[in-house]
């Protein structure tokens, strides 16, 4: 790690960090995402699967109807950006460059370097093997939600996906738990941008 | 001055309102976001309402029906349901309506005819002594409510198909309408009427349909979210005219397709 950044450091002064690209194709995905899972919070009360509902000052759509509305109209947003995101991590070799190699053994020294608050930021160009790793998580857990969503939206139409989860029923957990990965992945993702707040700048103008 | 109230003999009241609010121009009737606070989370978030109810609403209804032609284009019409065994079924099944089961409408099996309507040759009612007399299939199939939650069950009655192909109904129409006795309605696309699971059902788990769950029809559309299943079926009328229906009008995506 160390040695990498010392490596990258000399060109990032001036050097685009992220593209302009990533830069929007971030913040529409920002947008949907906290529609979708302010939505579905509304529609997860209508019949829960746990014991409890999210209060309603939280969500969004008032009511069952209104966070459907809200749900099947930003899932649009998500699944076109995404995927415009993904096609072109992929094809500009970004994903590669950013996200690979991850090793057990970095994510676990960079952990406890982030823990003991020794971690650098100082090359935002480069991510540490912590921010690799839940990156790359948060990209899969966007494809499972996805999935998943598609699953119990359509049941019989596209009853064969339904059934890699498990059945009807069993999508909706699923739906869930990929929901709370990334709930728990923006509350990270947040805090750390505002402990680092040059790494929001860097989202916004690109270096 | 003290208001004045006066009955307009044979005019009833309740219809009249009824009427009334259908002729209200587009914004004063009651938007189906339900006020600003509809966008809580997002009003929280940015301190304001950055969007307008109106403007929102218009946006979401064109969106849901965006979404109505990107169902019915997903939808195939041979596509079957997924089906399951006797031991699946889920007992006791859920009664589910927007009223409590001791309100469930109570239909007279000897008084009752479905009216047929609309583009059909032939518009004589059906008893229900005729309508038990038609051929009877069977399924067992997922019930899956606009709630989240699901109940499989068993179902018995003739196909649908085959009872509008019987009244020389027009299958290039766009829609089949419902009207059912408790004054609720749907109304479905013309390839879901025609699918080979729609079913016009007449039995639940081998018994009558019971009060609670149709009684004396209800349509059973194992492709569709569970309120596009009518119960209580009085009319069924054939068009090219969009009716919409009790929840759709509210909001709900009128294709709800599963």
């Amino acid at each position: 790690m160390t040695v990498e950044t010392a490596e990258h450091s000399a060109h990032t002064a001036n050097a685009v960090i992220h593209p302009w690209w990533v830069r929007i194709t971030h913040w529409v995905n920002a947008i949907a995402i906290i529609v979708m899972i302010g939505s579905g919070w509304q529609i997860y009360n209508a019949s829960p699967l746990f014991g409890f509902t999210f209060p309603r000052s939280i969500t969004i759509g008032e009511w069952l109807a209104g966070a459907l509305l809200w749900h099947f109209a930003a899932m649009w947003i998500l699944v076109v950006n995404g995927l415009v995101y993904i096609t072109l991590g992929l094809a500009t070799g970004r994903f590669r460059r950013k996200l690979f190699p991850i090793r057990v053994s970095e994510v676990w020294a960079d952990f406890l370097a982030a823990l003991s608050g020794k971690l650098s930021h100082e090359d935002l160009s480069v991510y540490n093997a912590v921010q690799k790793l839940l990156y790359l998580g948060v990209i899969l857990a966007g494809i499972v939600i996805v999935l998943s969503g598609i699953s119990i939206w359509k049941p019989v139409q596209y009853q064969e996906l339904t059934a890699v989860f498990g059945g009807y029923d069993a999508a909706r957990y699923v739906h869930f738990i990929a929901m709370s990965a990334i709930v728990g992945f923006l509350v990270v993702h947040v805090v750390l941008a505002v402990i680092v707040p040059k790494s929001l700048r860097a989202m916004i103008l690109g270096r | 001055m003290p208001r004045i109230r006066k009955a307009i003999p044979g005019v009833d009241p309740k219809l009249l309102i009824k009427d009334a609010g259908k002729l209200l121009p587009e914004p004063s009737r009651r938007l189906f976001l339900r006020g600003a606070a509809s966008l809580g989370a997002l009003a929280a978030l940015t301190g304001c309402d950055i969007i307008d109810e109106e403007s929102a609403e218009n946006t979401l209804r064109v969106v849901s029906q965006f979404n109505d032609r990107v169902q019915a284009l997903i939808f195939q019409p041979t596509k079957l349901a997924p089906t399951y065994p006797e031991s699946a079924i889920t007992r006791p099944f859920p009664f589910n309506a927007y009223y409590s089961e001791d309100e469930a409408p109570e239909v007279d099996k000897d008084d009752y005819k479905l009216e047929i309507a609309g583009l059909v040759d032939k518009k004589e009612s059906w008893t229900l002594e005729q309508l038990y007399a038609l051929p009877e299939v069977s399924q067992i199939t997922r019930h899956v409510c606009v709630e989240g939650w699901s109940a499989i069950g068993k179902w018995s009655g003739t196909p649908l198909k085959d009872f509008l192909v019987r009244i020389g109904a027009d299958l290039k129409a766009n829609y089949v309408y419902f009207i059912c006795a408790e004054g609720y309605s749907t109304s479905i696309d013309m390839p879901t009427a025609l699918h080979p699971q729609t079913q016009m059902t007449f039995k639940f788990a081998d018994e009558i349909l019971p009060r609670k769950y149709g009684f004396p029809m209800k349509i059973r559309i194992p492709t569709k979210l569970g309120f596009k299943n009518p119960k209580h079926v009085m009319s069924l009328v054939v068009t090219n005219d969009y009716r919409g229906g009790y929840w759709e009008n509210q909001g709900y995506n009128w294709f709800s397709g599963n």
